[in-house]
């Protein structure tokens, strides 16, 4: 049920192949990139890394920027969160454009993001730096909870493995609260077995809590699995080649027919058909 | 060849003491088959060292030594680490500095013993002002690098969370730059404890650094030379053991994942 | 308002494998969003160290004492030593004692320090006889070396030599305690001989490692020799300093020595690091 809002949001798919759809008006959207241009300039030569891309996202929607790597997905997003000034173009959350990161606005690195000299507890009180302290330990503990790292407290990252470590960013990152989330290939370091573990885990939290998630990944599965709608943007200089809508309702069945035929579409999208 | 072994215990032990001992009779037996009578033996050095504490000179003598140590080292820790946060963290000032440091650094600290002494006589000051000397340009370099070399991705972090710049500096970019900076504590001081007795050959008249030259210089007692130079040996291992100490603090220890 | 302002992308260097590319390095562009971002006025270095000599020289012109000379003075300084050839010489005399203390250290240090580094029980074994002698300075060994070899050049180069030693073998330990075991690995699955494995996989993995270590071991034998040839040698940069004060308190002339101690010095270290961007060698280096 969680998943019908969103697909309200977005426009309804005609076809029950792939196709790409249209964006949610810039009025109804959380967020807005219009037109966002990126060039850099490297040893005296201009290089294009993103080439007027629009996107919008609404309030609670999950979406997944697809592509392989170094195509600039990552680059977008920094632009997005506000690391990044855009060539040309420009982002509008809430309707006001973005001028530098926000705490409303969370980026989750890779695991190893989280800060090495603090523990578990002290990571995630990190932003919670104008709570009472009463109320600061008392989101620790209920964050803690969430993501499942009770009796880690007191430990430092270094003695957690990977996938602990990606929780506890998430977990950072969710205990001030933000709206929107972004994501850059948080799994990627992962092993594919915890990396699985992790995904059902996003979406435990997702659904909880229902911020609105920017996701980049280069995995296709990954995509599928997570999101409400992926973009799937073509290499460097990377255009939004097709946004597919994710109409399959969650839990989902990585088996079913529809799943099966979103993933080959992608796929012959990005030009990795399954010959014969 | 460098398949992995396992050591018994008594091995971490043996090999070291095998080692002194056959250095130790290495040398006793060079000096006897030599026949020379001013190079002392290993019983002449030790006879030394018993002379020293006798003569109550061993423990004054280390202890003004490593006083002068803690005057110039932790003067120039003091000013070197903040020094070092800003042009760290300001690129531009870097920039600006930085031919500057790079030009005076490979100045021996000994080259300003004239005008340390032209400014401040023959004394503890003089030693004071060159073990400052001799500090205060690696820490602040070491510093530097530690606060360039803090992942970028910490800094965003702290910004996405909206901490302001001074907090950024405290809360982010020190915490991450600091195994750095506790190495360029224990390089610094190593550095400081060769100082402190080349300038005692020169500019004073107690310290370990003097007893060496001054045992020669009055009475060719050269016992007495090598009983000073295994103490300042020793010593400086002391200072160095006690260093690496901070190392293991937790809160900096996740820097040092793969030593010893 | 749009306009397109460029922004400048990092220190990246695409030629290096991705996990070594921090990719969020991009945004150490001029145009990031950082407070301190802002503060890039781009002063040059010159006018920072002309304002230095400015305040150097409205002190010394100052000063009852006339302890500090001014910047024109020691200019000056550094102009009278040149014509007399008594500065080239003494950079000469200074240079060769280096070379020559150096160079044998580094020979005899760095297969010694590779065959120790490379058994573990060896490096057990010496580990603490090293760390008590390491914090031996150069100089406390004057004494001995004025008693076997007298003062003079053999004396400094002995002091030279033992300044370099034992970093230089330590460094040559490190290095061969690096070398990844895959690589020893992958060799003698090609069936290589051993003394091809030292050859042809050992020594090019140590290169870059050893290359630093000669490199900072080269400034300490800088510093060492200058301080060697104030107390015990009567030639040489370091006693041009001493000289100069003891005959006739030309502090001009000690403060010029000092500067062009510190440039020699500095060429030494840009001549060695040169050397690190060898193209064949530059694997071993991250981007600094």
């Amino acid at each position: 049920m969680a998943q019908t809002v969103s697909t309200l949001a977005s426009t309804f798919v005609a076809t029950s192949k792939v196709a790409s759809v249209p964006q949610p008006k810039p009025l109804q959207a959380k967020l807005c990139a219009e037109g966002v241009t990126m060039i850099f300039k490297r040893n005296g030569s201009y290089v294009p890394v993103l080439e007027d891309v629009t996107l919008s996202a609404s309030e609670g929607e999950f979406v997944c920027l697809l592509g392989p790597s170094g195509c600039g997905k990552s680059t977008f997003l920094n632009i997005l969160a506000g690391f990044l000034v855009p060539t040309q173009g420009r982002v509008l959350i809430d309707g006001k454009a973005v001028r530098g990161p926000d705490p409303r606005r969370i980026f989750v690195f890779q695991e190893r993001g989280v800060f090495p000299w603090l523990t578990v507890s002290g990571n995630i009180g990190f932003g919670l730096f104008k709570c009472s302290k009463k109320e600061r330990t008392s989101r620790i503990a209920y964050y803690v909870d969430m993501v499942g790292l009770q009796g880690f407290e007191g430990a430092y990252p270094h003695e957690l493995s990977g996938g602990m470590k990606q929780r506890l960013e998430v977990a950072r990152a969710l205990a001030v609260n933000p709206d929107m989330l972004f994501l850059d290939e948080p799994f990627g370091a992962l092993d594919s077995i915890t990396r699985l573990t992790m995904r059902s885990e996003l979406l435990r939290i997702w659904e909880a809590e229902r911020k609105t998630i920017i996701f980049v990944t280069h995995d296709i599965e990954e995509a599928i699995q997570l999101a409400d709608r992926v973009v799937v943007m073509s290499t460097r200089p990377a255009r939004i080649q097709r946004i597919v809508n994710i109409d399959i309702i969650r839990p989902r069945d990585i088996s079913s027919r529809r799943y099966l035929e979103l993933r080959d579409g992608i796929l012959e999208e990005i030009g990795l058909a399954h010959k014969g | 060849m460098n398949a992995p072994l396992q050591f018994d215990r008594w091995e971490r032990y043996f090999w070291p003491l095998l080692a002194i001992n056959i250095t130790l009779a290495l040398w006793y037996f060079s000096v006897r088959w030599s026949g020379t009578e001013i190079f002392p033996s290993p019983l002449d050095v030790e006879r030394g060292m018993a002379e020293l504490v006798h003569r109550g000179l061993l423990w004054r003598y280390t202890l003004n030594s490593l006083s002068r140590v803690a005057f110039g080292y932790v003067s120039a820790v003091l000013i070197g680490i903040p020094a070092g946060l800003v042009l760290g963290w300001y690129p531009a000032a870097a920039d600006m500095v930085n031919p500057l440091i790079q030009v005076i650094r490979p100045v021996s600290p000994i080259a300003w013993i004239p005008v340390s002494i032209a400014w401040f006589g023959i004394g503890d000051t003089a030693a004071t002002f060159l073990i400052f000397l001799a500090s205060f340009f690696p820490i602040i370099v070491a510093t530097m690098n530690g606060v360039r070399n803090v992942p970028s991705m910490y800094r965003c972090a702290g910004r996405n969370f909206g901490l302001s710049p001074a907090n950024l500096i405290a809360k982010v970019v020190l915490p991450a730059a600091l195994p750095q900076i506790v190495v360029g504590l224990r390089i610094t001081l190593g550095i400081a404890w060769l100082v402190v007795v080349a300038a005692e050959m020169i500019a004073v008249d107690s310290g370990l650094g003097y007893l060496v030259i001054d045992s020669r210089n009055s009475g060719k007692r050269y016992d007495l030379v090598v009983a000073a130079m295994i103490l300042i040996g020793l010593t400086g291992l002391g200072l160095d053991i006690a260093i690496r100490r901070i190392e293991k603090l937790k809160s900096v220890r996740w820097g040092f994942r793969n030593e010893h | 308002m749009k306009h397109l302002a460029l922004a400048k992308p990092g220190l990246q260097d695409s030629s290096l494998p991705h996990s070594q590319r921090d990719p969020y390095r991009w945004s150490q562009i001029s145009e990031e969003r950082t407070p301190a971002a802002k503060f890039r006025l781009r002063p040059l270095p010159s006018a920072f160290i002309t304002v230095l000599l400015m305040m150097w020289h409205v002190a010394a012109t100052h000063q009852k004492l006339h302890l500090l000379p001014t910047p024109l003075a020691v200019a000056f300084g550094i102009v009278e030593l040149a014509p007399r050839g008594v500065l080239l010489k003494y950079t000469v005399a200074s240079l060769f004692r280096v070379t020559w203390g150096f160079t044998v250290a580094a020979v005899l240090a760095t297969p010694v320090g590779l065959a120790l580094g490379s058994h573990r029980r060896s490096e057990m074994a010496l580990n603490p006889l090293i760390q008590i002698l390491r914090p031996i300075s150069p100089l406390a060994w004057i004494p001995i070396s004025i008693l076997w070899f007298g003062v003079g050049d053999m004396s400094a180069i002995f002091l030279i030599f033992m300044a370099s030693f034992l970093p230089l073998t330590v460094t040559a330990m490190n290095a061969a305690a690096c070398i990844p075991s895959v690589h020893v690995s992958a060799a003698r699955n090609f069936g290589l001989s051993y003394w091809a494995l030292i050859y042809r996989v050992l020594l090019p993995s140590v290169v870059p490692q050893l290359i630093i270590g000669l490199r900072i071991t080269l400034g300490i034998a800088w510093l060492v020799v200058v301080a060697a040839e104030m107390i015990a040698v009567n030639s040489g940069l370091g006693f041009l300093i001493v000289d100069a004060r003891n005959a006739g308190n030309r502090y001009d002339l000690v403060i010029a020595g000092m500067a062009i101690i510190g440039i020699v010095g500095l060429l030494l270290d840009t001549a060695m690091r040169s050397l690190e961007k060898v193209k064949s060698l530059r694997w071993g280096y991250s981007e600094d």
